[in-house]
């Protein structure tokens, strides 16, 4: 019975299914249908009807790019500028034989295999009635020889066009950066309507951070093509917003000034406006040309860039970790007044090492047989080790990295362009995170004279000058002064962003160290006195450093070549200027350049010179009563504008404290 | 004679059905053809999808080895891996042109939708052949309740496309069973009512948007309706014999967007015309009738009904797909199948026929 019951499902099941199939198979018909009558009504029915449509169908929108904006130093010195080049380019419809039309080309001009290459592959890839280029950058010669033989080159066309040129490639390549041909990482990150017409874009530096702005707005035109898409005439056209202009702080004369000061060395020099964190010269050395990169650099040129030891692409103001050596003891004899840990007239007996209570280990003075007494003047002017071995070691670590923090040691400053490191401030919390160990006595000792973990980046150090000569204030550095909008007629300014304000405790405190950070280059047994020169205009306060080189930079792919070189000190040296109205703070780091008094402080120096010999005597004088700067007519404008935006410091905090320190 | 037959004996012991072999490999040849010039002629491009095709056709081979019986066994577990994958892509899955639909998995990237293609009629067909055929009521609103989950989470992501075709797999499978006809009349009904209030709160601007245009495409010619009127005057322009390979002007003069994707159809429409497009619906028709066949000749219930599903929502990709290039249904991201480039639409497609030859090669074949 069950059986019988199951078999009598087993046929229903296959009646309703078979039953369902053909349901199924008349629903197929039943959906082709429509499609075929569609098809039918679309191709055969309305055909002349979207023949006609199609006939024309012959506008299209062509976008069109906008003019980069151009980058100015402070002065209005073009820094960036868009020039007309030529391109040879070749339409592969107009033109028969390909081949023998780039033998014939190879003829008259250069052509090299890479050009064919990259020719052949774009072949692939275009409309045949698109024009594609062969040779970028062709000289005028080349131009007037091609125009001449035009008649017998069918299909070859010469191209106007405008390419990034930087006058000054080699001096600001690791600030202003560049821009290169956009590649497909880009391009998927890329507002793709705003670039349809755009085939550069900033890969490094201002050129890369105000990618935005400099940009600007692409434009179209609709134009009428013919059947094969050709243009034949221009309907309707938008045009493109140009991209803005920069102002920047730099001021291309300083780094100049500071290029030829490096020749032949490596390292970095930072130089900041202390009364509002611009930048006025940052310089990472070796340089290397921008323009290189601009319509792509070949690859054994690069190849040798890239693996050189010296390293011209690592940008040291931003990324280079330097121990900053004694440059630091400035910093750590005003924290030692401030916290109450040490008081004005502390003074210690310097026998030429510092021991820990109970421990053997001797930690050297760089001065053999000692300082003997010595006082905050003296240990900053002399720069004796075993005062600071004793002052960090009273301060402890977590007030250090407290004090220092402040001063933006070990903290990334927030300029306006990419990529800085942080440097390295270590404290107990750090050492346990990424070591996994507890702190030690003995590295406050050593982080007292600034080596150790410590770590920190030109800009840093400088940023920590300025910090220092201007009173306290933290601003962060910038590099863009101004935003020009195409539309406007003057520039918008950048106000200058204060930070933060380390409090004043006692402003003699302060004073004290502006004393002592004077005498280093004026005194008479000051470490950097090499810089007081007869009938200066101005006093430099300043600070020398030597740091020793325990580990390489941070890669080891260096060669052979220029080992031993490597194992050589760096010289450091930091320094602001004039005392009482400080316009310059400036920081120098030269890579295994020994001593920094010697090397690093000559560097400053012609800096630091060569940017207050715009000023006139009573500008340097203190305190600046808001006396107008001379000005161009265009700098005028700006500079009103800031008056606007900045309230100037009628008195600079540091040279009232000098005032009542040195004649109290 | 003889070899001919041990020929197909050999075809048939791999598991492998000819007949519907052969169809494929003239569609997907045609598909090529069509592709090369949709593609404005990059080798490298037709590389790609060569070896797309490639997995593609392992994948089918491998399926096919696979016995309806063990398909069955697993059918429940691959729904659960499937819907919980679902719930996962909402939650940590890749944003990409503003819908969520892969996880990233490191290597490679997962589309669980797409597995539900295949998952969610099995699970049905899985559920209905477990009760008495035709199935009872009960049975038919809890067989919707398994649809509806997966069905809102992908629409969801969203992707109308992928739901509707996960839906109507899973309505076939439903269909297929012999639910009785007035119940399907109430659901048309019902379904009428539905509409509103998926109208109103479940789709996004941009679907209600592509759904309104579809009616009047010439209300927004440089917007949305941009697509349907530029793909009609490819078709159209197309006439009997079309403008001939390579040189449909439409198509090659960029009026045509996504013209080697979803719009591939007016590409070919234009280069070959009325006629070509009647070769092209041929061998669809061909797959499609080879496919009912086989189902008809399965043996047991789940065999049975998984195989008509994966038959039939193989028609509703073509009709959905040629039915929005050529402006009678809204615009909702329906590859054609076997002929559009991109990947993972060929390798669930190819699945699918790998059931099929798996239920046709894995008879007991007393009966004959």
């Amino acid at each position: 019975m069950a059986a019988k019951q199951l078999l009598k499902d087993h046929f229903i099941e296959l009646r309703i299914f078979q039953h369902r199939s053909i349901v199924a198979i008349l629903f197929t018909m039943f959906l082709f249908g429509i499609l075929i009558s569609r098809l039918f009504y679309l191709q055969i029915s309305n055909h002349d009807h979207f023949t006609t449509l199609s006939q024309n169908n012959r506008v299209s929108v062509q976008a069109i790019p906008p003019t980069r904006g151009l980058i100015y130093d402070k002065n209005g010195i073009i820094l960036a500028e868009n020039l007309p080049s030529y391109t040879l380019q070749i339409i592969p419809e107009q033109t028969k034989d390909i081949d023998n039309l780039l033998e014939q080309l190879a003829t008259l001009i250069d052509i090299r295999d890479v050009d064919i290459k990259k020719f052949k592959k774009e072949v692939h890839r275009k409309r045949r009635f698109e024009g594609i280029p062969l040779r970028f950058h062709l000289s005028d010669e080349e131009v007037a020889i091609i125009s001449v033989n035009l008649h017998r080159l069918p299909g070859v066309e010469i191209q106007a066009q405008l390419t990034r040129f930087y006058p000054y490639g080699k001096e600001t390549s690791h600030v202003v950066g560049y821009v290169g041909r956009i590649n497909e990482q880009e391009l998927k990150t890329l507002p793709v309507t705003n670039y349809s017409g755009t085939n550069h874009t900033g890969k490094l530096g201002i050129e890369k951070s105000y990618e935005a702005l400099l940009h600007g707005q692409v434009g179209y035109q609709k134009v009428e093509t013919n059947v094969r898409g050709r243009v034949l005439r221009v309907l309707e056209r938008s045009n493109p917003t140009p991209g803005d202009d920069l102002y920047l702080n730099l001021d291309i004369n300083l780094q100049k000034v500071a290029a030829e000061a490096f020749k032949g060395k490596r390292g970095a020099l930072v130089a900041i406006d202390p009364q509002n964190g611009h930048v006025l010269a940052m310089l990472s050395m070796p340089d290397y040309d921008a323009n290189l990169f601009v319509n792509g650099i070949d690859s054994k040129t690069y190849k040798a860039l890239n693996s050189s030891w010296e390293r011209p692409l690592f940008n040291r103001t931003l990324l280079g970790n330097y121990p900053p050596g004694s440059t630091t003891k400035p910093f750590f004899a005003l924290a030692g007044l401030e916290l109450n840990v040490i008081s004005p007239d502390h003074e210690i007996f310097c026998p030429g090492y510092y021991q820990l209570k109970g421990k053997a280990h001797k930690y050297r003075d760089w001065k053999k047989w000692g300082h003997g007494k010595t006082n905050i003047t003296k240990s900053i002017v002399e720069s004796c080790d075993v005062f600071y071995y004793d002052l960090a070691f009273q301060l402890g670590i977590d007030k250090m990295h407290q004090f220092m923090s402040s001063f933006g040691f070990g903290q990334r400053s927030g300029i306006d362009i990419l990529g800085e490191r942080k440097g390295l401030m270590p404290s107990r919390a750090w050492k346990k995170r990424v070591h996994g160990q507890v702190w030690f006595p003995g590295e406050t000792v050593i982080t007292g004279i600034g080596q150790g973990y410590l770590l920190v980046t030109p800009l840093q150090l400088a940023l920590a000058t300025a910090t220092l000569a201007n009173g306290g204030k933290y601003y962060q550095p910038q590099l863009v002064h101004s935003i020009k909008r195409k539309s406007d007629p003057i520039p918008r300014l950048v106000s200058p962003q204060l930070v933060r304000q380390i409090p004043v405790k006692k402003k003699s405190n302060w004073a004290i160290i502006y004393h002592a950070m004077t005498e280093v280059i004026h005194g008479r047994r000051g470490t950097a006195r090499r810089l007081n020169k007869p009938g200066m205009r101005y006093k430099i306060a300043g600070k020398t450093g030597t740091a020793q080189v325990f580990s390489v930079a941070q890669d080891s792919s260096y060669k052979e070549e220029g080992l031993e070189e490597r194992l050589k000190d760096h010289a450091v040296f930091m320094a602001f200027a004039p005392v009482k109205n400080p316009k310059i703070a400036i920081a120098v780091v030269v890579e295994n350049g020994g001593h920094g008094g010697s090397v690093a402080a000559p560097i400053a120096g012609k800096v630091i010179e060569a940017y207050l010999n715009q000023f006139s005597d009573e500008e340097l004088k203190a305190p600046p009563k808001a006396t107008p700067k001379p000005a161009t007519s265009r700098k005028k404008t700006l500079r009103t504008k800031v008056k606007l935006t900045v309230k100037p410091e009628p008195d600079t905090t540091a040279a009232l404290m000098i005032k009542e320190n040195t004649h109290g | 004679m003889a070899s001919r037959a041990s020929q197909q004996g050999l075809f048939f012991r791999m598991h492998i059905d000819l007949t519907l072999l052969l169809g494929l490999i003239a569609l997907i040849a045609l598909g090529q053809v069509i592709l090369y010039s949709a593609g404005g002629e990059s080798m490298a491009l037709m590389q790609r999808q060569w070896i797309r095709l490639g997995m593609a056709f392992v994948v089918m081979l491998v399926i096919a080895q696979i016995s309806p019986d063990t398909m069955r066994r697993w059918s429940p577990v691959l729904f659960l891996f499937g819907t919980i994958m679902l719930v996962a892509v909402l939650l940590v899955g890749t944003k990409a042109l503003g819908a969520r639909r892969w996880l990233d998995l490191g290597l490679f990237r997962f589309q669980p939708s797409e597995m539900m293609k295949l998952a969610v009629p099995m699970m049905i067909a899985w559920f209905l052949a477990a009760g008495h055929i035709p199935p009872g009521n009960k049975r038919i609103f809890m067989a919707l309740g398994i649809l509806l989950l997966p069905v809102l989470l992908i629409a969801r992501q969203p992707d109308l496309g992928t739901s509707l075709l996960v839906s109507s797999a899973g309505i076939f499978v439903i269909f297929m069973s012999g639910i009785s006809w007035r119940l399907i009349a109430g659901f048309v009904m019902a379904g009428i009512t539905f509409t509103v209030p998926l109208w109103l709160f479940l789709m996004r601007d941009y679907q209600r948007q592509r759904v309104l245009t579809m009616f009047n495409p010439e209300s927004d010619p440089l917007g949305s309706g941009y697509h349907i009127i530029q793909s009609k005057i490819a078709i159209g322009s197309g006439g009997i014999f079309g403008k001939g390979w390579l040189n449909g002007t439409q198509s090659h003069l960029e009026f045509l967007p996504e013209r080697h994707t979803d719009f591939i159809f007016s590409v070919f429409a234009e280069e070959f015309g009325f006629s070509g497009s009647l070769i092209l619906l041929a061998l669809y028709l061909f797959i499609i009738y080879r496919g009912i066949y086989i189902t008809t000749q399965a043996h047991g219930t789940y065999a049975r009904l998984l195989g008509s599903s994966v038959i039939l929502t193989f028609l509703i990709y073509i009709f959905v797909n040629i039915g929005m290039v050529s402006g009678i249904l809204p615009v909702v991201g329906v590859p054609l199948p076997l002929v559009s480039y991109g990947g993972t639409s060929v390798v669930t497609l190819m699945a699918g026929f790998g059931i099929l030859m798996s239920i046709h090669t894995h008879r007991k074949l007393l009966a004959h």
